[in-house]
């Protein structure tokens, strides 16, 4: 379900840019509890949290809404790791970034894109 | 003063209100409401860009919805603050405005909006007076405002420190010294100068000063405002006290220490806290529980000691956003949630039990 988001500075699905493979998703279905993690095509990826909060929109439907999510960027593969963590995983921040209409837009496009 | 930790309590649900189609982020009790034949209100601010007011019927002690305060704020509504009179509510909102509201014979109106911050404005209170409103939000600054007649506010200070989004301001509960919690991990306090009525920073509780190691999402106080207890995203709750007397005869510069820090209750964000008349510390948390704490009377050489006294788990269907005590109902609670409900509880101890059977 995670495969065909699109990596907003490329034309590509995020899998066809091997930024996400499904072993980085873990699962605890007792707990509740869903870990991502990802990795930005570029160690400086500006989009880090773009595309975190495309892959958050895109699995808010395809868990029960009492699963907790947590997204992070694989260790060692973004300068500000902490930052962009924190950020993503804030979720009074992810709801105001969502409110954005730009960047709301930016996201669906993401999204819903189906090209290749 | 009762001795909790001897006690059990449970937490039984009152009533489950729905109305809200967004998550519910903050609630608040309408002061001197809830005694003396004045029915319980509850005012509550949501993802779905309205506030709520919910009234108790004296008669069959439910709550209704009896206003939906819409078609003002454009963004979500992310706190929400009755002046102490009970007369105003102050409604801070994504969309980076702060409205003021009036009940006018049963029908609330916006009699003021307060602009200026940059972006969402995240929590607003009034000082134990109601002469003044703080406001904080993204754009890392803190707002104060001085309440003119005729529902008119004026801004007397823009306050800079925070170097991250402000999460909550809070008045103290006997003076005017205001306090802030951020996203940049610290707490901060600011105090009026004697002389030049200038605001500023008179202390920052960080990691240096055994404080928070994540965003600090709430702060509250004891009824005799000499303990503070905040909440954080780094999963621990810390209690700070203070030296009332130096605090309450004017010196802003009376320095808050930490006294204890209680780790390994939560495993998740706790986004509120509140701290009641009684004592009863009480957390809401993103593993939609709802926990109790107390001061412990174990006596200690090192000072005092919290415990643990209850743990509601599923409290909310997800994550608990707010909590608030009843301001005249010692053991009534409300709380808000991602679920887009606000619970009405009764924490009712065992022995309270036993003398309603009878």
């Amino acid at each position: 379900y995670v495969r065909d988001i699109r990596d907003p500075e490329h034309p590509y699905s995020l899998e066809q840019l091997s930024v996400l493979s499904e072993e980085s998703i873990t699962v605890d279905e007792k707990l509740g509890r869903i870990l991502i993690t990802f990795t930005p095509t570029i160690q400086h990826c500006s989009m880090a949290t773009v595309i975190g909060l495309c892959l958050r929109e895109k699995l808010k439907d395809h868990f029960p809404h009492h699963f907790k999510v947590d997204i992070k960027v694989a260790p060692g593969s973004h300068a500000n790791e902490e930052s962009v963590n924190k950020q993503l995983n804030d979720k009074e921040r992810v709801a105001a970034a969502l409110e954005n209409p730009n960047l709301r837009q930016l996201v669906e496009e993401c999204l819903y894109s189906s090209e290749l | 003063m009762m001795n909790f930790a001897d006690e059990n309590f449970e937490l039984t649900e009152v009533q489950k209100l729905e109305g809200h189609t967004d998550r519910v982020w903050s609630l608040a009790w309408k002061p001197a409401t809830g005694t003396n034949g004045a029915p319980a209100v509850l005012a509550s601010c949501s993802g779905d860009k309205t506030i709520r007011i919910w009234e108790q019927s004296p008669a069959t002690g439910s709550f209704h919805c009896k206003a939906v305060l819409e078609d003002t704020h454009t963004r979500t509504v992310r706190s929400c603050a009755w002046s102490p009179s009970g007369k105003l509510l102050a409604t801070a909102s994504f969309d980076a405005t702060t409205a003021i509201w009036e009940d006018v014979g049963g029908d609330f109106s916006c009699v003021s909006t307060l602009e200026g911050h940059e972006n969402e404005v995240k929590s607003v209170s009034w000082n134990a007076s109601g002469s003044l409103l703080a406001t904080c939000g993204r754009d890392k600054s803190v707002w104060i405002w001085e309440v003119l007649p005729h529902n008119e506010f004026e801004c007397v200070s823009v306050l800079q420190g925070h170097t991250q989004d402000v999460k909550m301001v809070q008045w103290h509960p006997a003076t005017d010294i205001l306090f802030s919690c951020s996203y940049d991990n610290s707490i901060k306090v600011w105090a009026e100068d004697g002389d030049s009525d200038d605001w500023h920073c008179v202390q920052t509780l960080n990691e240096s000063s055994s404080g928070h190691t994540s965003t600090v999402w709430a702060l509250s106080f004891n009824a005799s405002g000499d303990k503070m207890v905040s909440c954080s995203d780094d999963l621990t709750i810390k209690i700070w006290g203070c030296d009332i007397m130096r605090m309450l005869s004017g010196d802003g510069n009376a320095p808050w220490t930490h006294i204890c820090t209680l780790s390994g209750y939560h495993d998740r964000t706790i986004f509120s806290i509140h701290w009641s008349r009684e004592g009863i510390i009480c957390s809401g948390a993103a593993d939609d529980a709802i926990r109790f704490f107390v001061e412990s009377e174990d006596g200690l050489v090192n000072g005092p000691s919290y415990k643990l006294l209850y743990k509601k788990d599923k409290a909310h269907e997800m994550d608990v956003n707010a909590v608030q005590w009843s301001s005249t109902e010692n053991r009534r609670l409300a709380s808000a949630s991602d679920d887009g409900t606000v619970k009405i509880w009764e924490f009712v101890s065992a022995s309270g039990k036993k003398k309603l059977q009878l």
